[in-house]
């Protein structure tokens, strides 16, 4: 955050601490004095969502780890005690398993939001490849957990995932067997795979930080995508953005709370409730649903490519999907930021969109019939986007007419009540940042 | 802005079922015979799948399961007592004699309105293994409320060894463990209608579901039973479990196999989730509150941005 504070300790206590640690100073001008963008819309509340989402799963997970036994022997019957016998153990287990997927959810939703509002372009490059370090740990913090019930389902998602491994030629052996402790899922695999998902939420809490850091030195994206440019721009965090977030969580909470109470296993797989049998292969092994786009695009390389064989390639693409985010503010050459201002970008982000859902529904799919070559058709569309598309609109759209100022564009919508849409310039975005 | 968010939220809640597609479980109760032949499972269902115009692979159960009135369904849902101790009944007397249940223990019997009393008694008709003693022997007592239910079989594979090769899967968390895919948008809908009893109507389904004739071109290999209701197959190693007038209830209700299907299936689905009255019942508490909470918040919100356009 730019800008001098304007922290003044109400106490002598106060005093005291702010001229040794500063902690109170920090927090102030954090999440009290803190300036937001006054015009916000509710897409922006994810990120506080997903802060408490993080402390919801620490929290219920270091309490079912008091119960849990990280043992091929022990693991299912000690979750089912958990279930059974421990006060609220079942309301642990699933917030826990659920919060995982609202976690999903709220991250989603969030960086579509960074997506249509360009929150990944200069200056926030740095901001958002943390995001996408943080979404990382993510799913190898949930892949992990997944394991640890020792289901069916999670021992046979972990067969298959730790098998990508092994399509790297020479170093994938050695890969895959580090991950196991052998040469097949087994007791070791479920004892590594249980420090790691209590290691990975602590370096995520650790990225975060850092994620929260540089975005408080640029500053928040708004839906206009015009930068701050004066007092007048921006109301402070708290109360506005306080209120704002608190009121989202709480709705957000109470989707969680009816998925929790009254659907708990319906984003769950029930053979997950078959303790994991080596012997036994599940007629179709199935990962979460947030893993299914990502699933989909491993399974629709089919051919081999020159040297590179099908498993390789699909390996490759899968990791390809996630790695190419990391680029995404040097592939985007609009200057302009927000959707709102982009009329062709704005086609092609939902069709984007829907192309990630329709790969999430491909991936819940056995791979025959026409499915695969689906599949196909919607990964290259993933990467066309990321790769071609994005280049080559920011050089040929024409953008609408910026507003001058945030506090122009909300005082023209209060006045105006609808159409801010003027014609479009000729030139690319005034946008004084770009 | 609003209209795109719900429209994320939306494609979201789309996706999010997909991940409870294909709840084909592999054969734990399945004729030893057809899932370790699986070409030959493939063909048979080829056939069947050609009679119905798809040109797939096979897709089972032949038939869906029907929907049942279960008093546990639904936000305030509670269990039938009566219905359990008869579920209860059915399975001691029948399904018992092949079926463990690893993780109930007697003392749970309570919630079935038993007392005390009644438990040490049902206990008592079983016998436990316990030791070794001072002496380093093991013994046998007569279970207690504390103990587990004890399984027919001493390990899997002398429960193999005694059903043509196929294991009779543990019933502690059947209910959960057995759901047939719903497809879209069918799994839209249960979001809203909070369905959440696939587990016990595919039990009924599959147990009131013996005794059809298989199509002409379904081939049931020998050990195993035709059955459109099963899940992954068009026959599973289980004969037809139980029959009319197999149990005796004392009550007077109806000792038809029908009754007797929903009766030991909403048992399981107690045995498989026994706090799913009580998580119910905290769910209301919790809704209520946080609904107050955010008209609370959203009242708030409103006074602290009045004035601001924005």
């Amino acid at each position: 955050m730019s800008g001098h504070s304007s922290y003044v300790p109400s106490n002598g206590i106060m005093r005291w601490l702010d001229a040794r640690l500063p902690l109170p100073r920090m927090v102030y001008d954090s999440f009290v004095a803190y300036p937001v963008p006054r015009n916000l819309n509710y897409a922006y509340t994810f990120g506080g969502i997903l802060a408490l989402f993080l402390a919801v799963q620490i929290l219920t997970g270091v309490v079912l780890a008091m119960h849990y036994a990280a043992s091929s022997a022990l693991a299912f019957e000690s979750v089912e005690k958990i279930m059974r016998d421990v006060n609220w153990g079942w309301l642990l287990r699933y917030m826990h398993a659920n919060g995982a997927s609202f976690f999903f959810i709220a991250v989603y939703l969030h960086i579509f939001r960074g997506l249509y509002y360009g929150s990944y372009k200069a200056p926030r490059e740095v901001l958002w490849i943390l995001g996408v370090v943080i979404f990382l740990l993510m799913m190898a913090t949930a892949f992990m957990g997944y394991v640890l019930p020792w289901g069916q389902m999670s021992f046979w998602g972990a067969t298959v995932i730790t098998g990508f491994f092994t399509a790297f030629p020479l170093i994938g052996d050695p890969i895959q067997q580090l991950l196991l402790g052998g040469f097949s899922v087994d007791n070791a695999t479920l004892n590594r795979f249980f420090s790691l998902h209590y290691l990975l939420p602590f370096m995520i809490a650790g990225v975060v930080i850092l994620h929260v850091w540089a975005l408080h030195v640029t500053g928040q994206t708004n839906p206009t995508g015009v930068e701050v440019k004066s007092s007048k721009d921006t109301v402070p965090f708290t109360p506005h953005a306080t209120v704002k977030d608190g009121l989202a969580m709480v709705v957000f909470l109470a989707f969680f709370a009816y998925m929790i109470f009254y659907l708990p296993n319906y984003l769950g797989h029930p053979d997950n409730y078959i303790e994991a049998n080596p012997l036994k292969t599940p007629a179709h092994i199935v990962p979460e649903w947030y893993f299914l786009p990502f699933y989909a695009m491993l399974r629709a390389i089919t051919f081999n490519i020159g040297p590179i064989d099908s498993k390789l390639g699909g390996v490759l693409v899968m990791f390809g999907s996630i790695i190419v985010l990391f680029f995404l503010p040097w592939l985007d050459t609009s200057r302009v930021r927000s959707t709102a201002y982009r009329p062709m970008y704005k086609i092609f982000f939902w069709i984007f969109a829907a192309d990630c859902v329709f790969l999430g529904w491909l991936g819940s799919r056995p791979a025959e019939g026409i499915y695969p070559a689906l599949a196909l058709i919607g990964t290259i569309y993933y990467f066309a986007h990321l790769l071609i598309v994005l280049p080559v609109l920011g050089l040929i759209e024409t953008p609408k007419k910026l507003p001058n100022s945030i506090t122009e564009a909300v005082l023209g919508k209060a006045a105006a009540k609808g159409g801010a849409g003027q014609p479009a310039g000729a030139a690319a975005s005034p946008d004084t940042k770009g | 802005m609003k209209k795109m968010h719900l429209a994320i939220v939306a494609t979201c809640l789309m996706v999010m079922p997909v991940g409870m597609a294909s709840a084909q479980e592999q054969t734990m109760e399945n004729g030893a015979s057809i899932e370790s032949n699986p070409d030959q499972a493939v063909e048979d269902a080829g056939v069947i799948s050609a009679e119905e115009g798809h040109a797939e692979t096979p897709h089972y159960p032949l038939k869906h399961p029907h929907e049942m009135d279960w008093s546990f369904a639904g936000p305030f849902g509670k269990w039938d007592l009566g219905q359990l101790q008869r579920g209860f009944k059915v399975y001691k007397e029948v399904c018992a004699a092949c079926h463990s249940m690893n993780l109930v223990a007697f003392r749970n019997l309570e919630a079935l309105g038993y007392s005390e009393e009644q438990v040490s008694a049902i206990a008592a008709e079983y016998t436990v293994t316990d030791g070794p003693d001072a002496s380093g022997e093991m013994f046998d007592r007569p279970a207690t409320g504390s103990d587990y239910f004890p399984a027919p079989y001493p390990n899997p594979e002398a429960a193999a060894a005694s059903n043509n090769g196929a294991v009779p899967p543990d019933f502690s968390l059947i209910a959960k463990a057995r759901a047939v895919e719903r497809g879209f948008p069918t799994f839209v809908f249960d979001l809203f209608s909070q369905y959440q009893e696939a587990g016990p109507d595919y039990i009924h389904a599959l147990l009131t579901g013996y005794g059809e004739e298989p199509p002409a071109h379904v081939t049931i290999l020998d050990g195993t039973y035709y059955n459109p209701y099963f899940i992954s197959g068009p026959a599973l190693a289980m004969p037809q479990p139980i029959y009319d007038d197999q149990v005796d209830y004392p009550d007077g209700t109806p000792q038809t196999v029908d009754q007797y299907s929903r009766d030991v299936s909403a048992f399981l689905m107690w045995a498989a989730e026994p706090h799913l009255v009580e998580r119910k019942a905290t769910g209301f508490i919790t809704m209520i509150f946080l609904i107050i909470f955010a008209v609370l918040m959203f009242l708030v919100k409103r006074r602290v941005w009045s004035g601001f356009a924005h």
